[in-house]
Order: C-alpha cells, then structure tokens, then sequence
C-alpha cells in the first residue's frame, strides 16, 4: 500500500508526465508561461483543482451512472475552477488579470479530464487525491522551468526581480525580445521534451 | 460592415487560435498526422464554434450580464459552469441532429463530435468573446451583437482549419525526413508549430 501510493506520487513528475510523455494540458502550460509567477500561479492552481476534484469523483464514483459521468465531472469541474477563480481575483488580482481566459480554461484542460476517467473512477479516493496533487505538480514544474527560462533570457528578471547585474548590460548583452512571444513556448517545450526524452526517458521501445 | 470585415480577417490571421492563444492544441497536436482526419476536424470544430459563441454571446448579454435578472446583481461568476452546459448540450444535440439528417456527414464527424466538448479552442472563443464585450466599440476586436459573435466564431474555426490542415500536410511530408531519435514525434511537432507561428506574426500588423 504505501509502494503504490508512493509510485502513485512519482510517476507523473517524471516518467509519465502529463505534459512531456502523455501531451495533456498543453493549451494553458504554453499560453501563461511568459513569466515565472502566473506560471507559478497556474501551477499551484492546476495542482488544487486536480487534486481535489480526483477526491470528489472518487468519492462518488459509485452513485454516478456511467452514462452521464463526463457531464458529472464537467459540472464537478467547473464549479472548482469557478471558486478558485474568485480566490485568484480576490487575493492576487494582477496575476488573474495576466492569466486572463486561461483561469477558465482550466474547465477544459485534458489532464483534468484525463485523470478522472483514468483513475478517480477506479480508485479509492486517497490514492486518487495524491494522484492527481501528483499530476498537479508534474505540470506545474513544467511550467516554471519554461516561465523562468522565458522571463529569464526575455526580460533578464525572475518573479519581477532584477537578476542579471547591470555591467553584464553595460558589455553590450540584450535581453531576447523574442522569448516573450507566443512562438518561442512552442519551441521551448519542443526542446524540453527532447532533453527530457534524450536523458530520462528511455526504458520504453 | 467594414468592421465586420475586420474583425473576421483579425480573428483568421491575426488572433489566430492555435498561433496566437494555443487554444485546442491537445487534440491539434493528437489528430494533424494527415490532412484528411484533420480537416475532418477542423470543419467539426468549425461548425460547434458557429453554434456556441452565438449561443453564448446570448447568455452572456440577457441572462448573465449586470442588472439581467435582477436589478443590480452581476451573475458573471457562474459563466464557467453555464458555458460549459451550453457547449456540452449543444454537442449532443449537433451529434443528433447530424445523424438523423446526413449519415455522410456524420461519419466524417461523428469520432470528433464527443471530443470537442472539452476542446479548449471551444471554451476559449466563448471565454474571449465575454471579455470581449466589455472592450471599446472603436476596437477591431469589439464584439457588439450577434452577427459580430458569429462572424468571430466562423473567423477563429477557419482560422484552427488553416493552422490544423498546414499542420497535417507538413508531418505528411515530416515522415520522410530524419530527426533526431529523442526528437521524433511530440519534440519536433512543438518545434514546427513554434516555427510555424513566427511566419503567422508578420500577420500581426493587418487592417483593412
């Protein structure tokens, strides 16, 4: 029992990620990763929904007629995200701003929908909440190595912060406009996948 | 009119779905490896765009909106659970409909119809055109009536066509080229998508 809740919590942050192995949930993990804090924050979010709406599906897993269960979930779902919106826009307004339609979008995210119709409604309702904190947090650290890469060389700051010191400026170093545009997430992530593939993911073919 | 015209190339090119807000990409990424299932799609997510961003718009501005119902409420907060009924009846209903009145077309469609009711390309357009609402009449983007709603929403679905058809055609071609092996696949996807949205960005200064 405590190996499987174990491998349970380590599989998705590596060897089945949901961004990097199963393509899940690319739509959000590419559009707010221009900065490192609303990905962090869409991290942090993605992690709570998933985690407890895997709890709330597993716990009624045996109620719900299989028939309507996408419809179950959708509504279990979206009543997540909606709270966790007003949180957002309660307590960190900018970031909710910045994140924009993409809070919403959470509804659709298919690692949501994945993990409920692949393991809330099979498992009991702890595996299945460390499951999906797991899968949370395996998207989540995508997201802050693409956001901190993006904001790192795009604007030369982390979390709003100044790292770069001023005399690597004075040699004559730009910061690379470029990064902070929508078509170099795609590459990036094409780039971490390749890493990621090249260096951990081997046991398979 | 002329706005009209506008905001249908903007929201072709310019406000692309796939190159500009990445909505969709999931199913984009899993369906484009041949140009025949992807325009399949792609007129799938077309047709459920036309039928839901109207419907959506309706909801947003009679029933949702401040001071609908009732005087001084603003019911903005229950969009998410509302839109995604919407979208979700409004699938099963299309599936039906289709099925009963062309059989062709239902077998061209009727893989992808369940799928895109949690395509995010779907909820994206509804959750944009509500903030959309709000924005100055002056604004290509402004959406101010039903026919603006539509002509949007036909707009953005032409637009994922072109993304997901160029797309499909180009791994077509990709089979026979030699990419590195930890690349294959997902990596060098991404990275053609990347690519292909930097030659959508000379795009990004159209008017009409």
């Amino acid at each position: 029992m405590e190996n499987k809740i174990k491998s349970v919590f380590t599989a998705p942050l590596n060897f089945m990620n949901p961004v990097l192995v199963q393509v899940l949930g690319i739509c959000s993990a590419l559009a707010v990763t221009s900065q490192l804090k609303p990905a962090l924050v869409m991290g942090l979010a993605v992690t709570v929904i998933t985690a407890f709406s895997n709890l709330i599906i597993s716990l009624i897993r045996n109620t719900v007629p299989t028939r309507i269960r996408i419809v179950v979930q959708l509504v279990v779902v979206a009543a997540l995200v909606t709270i966790v919106s007003q949180v957002l826009k309660a307590y960190v307004y900018d970031v909710s701003v910045e994140l924009s339609v993409y809070v919403g979008l959470i509804i659709t995210n298919c690692i949501l929908m994945g993990r409920l119709e692949a393991f809330a409604m099979q498992n009991k309702p702890w595996p299945s909440f460390v499951d999906g904190f797991a899968n949370g947090l395996g998207y989540g650290i995508i997201l802050v190595v693409v956001g901190a890469v993006r904001e790192l060389l795009g604007r030369g700051t982390l979390l709003g912060f100044e790292i770069l010191p001023k005399s690597v400026y004075e040699m004559g170093y730009l910061n690379n406009g470029t990064m902070t545009m929508p078509a170099m997430a795609l590459i990036l992530i094409g780039v971490v996948i390749w890493i990621h593939r090249a260096y951990f993911y081997k046991e398979e073919k | 009119m002329e706005h009209l015209i506008n905001l249908f190339f903007r929201s072709i090119f310019v406000d692309n779905m796939i190159f500009a807000f990445f909505l969709g990409m999931c199913s984009f990424l899993a369906v484009s490896k041949n140009v025949k299932t992807s325009l399949g799609l792609g007129v799938a997510v077309t047709f459920v765009l036309v039928v839901t961003v109207p419907a959506n718009y309706l909801l947003q501005t009679k029933v949702l909106g401040p001071d609908c119902i009732i005087k001084g409420v603003d019911l903005s907060y229950l969009s998410f659970i509302l839109f995604i009924a919407v979208i979700a009846g409004i699938v099963q209903l299309v599936e039906m409909v289709v099925e009963r009145f062309s059989p062709t077309l239902y077998g061209a469609l009727g893989i992808f119809l369940p799928l895109i009711a949690v395509n995010c390309a779907i909820m994206g357009a509804s959750l944009f055109m509500q903030q959309r609402i709000n924005l100055d009449p002056s604004n290509t983007q402004y959406l101010g009536s039903v026919g603006d709603a539509f002509v949007y929403a036909l707009g953005s679905g032409l637009g994922w066509i072109l993304a997901i058809v160029s797309m499909g055609a180009i791994r077509e071609k990709m089979q026979y080229s030699d990419v590195p092996k930890p690349l294959q696949g997902l990596g060098i996807s991404f990275i053609v998508v990347g690519l292909m949205a930097i030659a959508m960005m000379c795009f990004s200064g159209l008017k009409i």
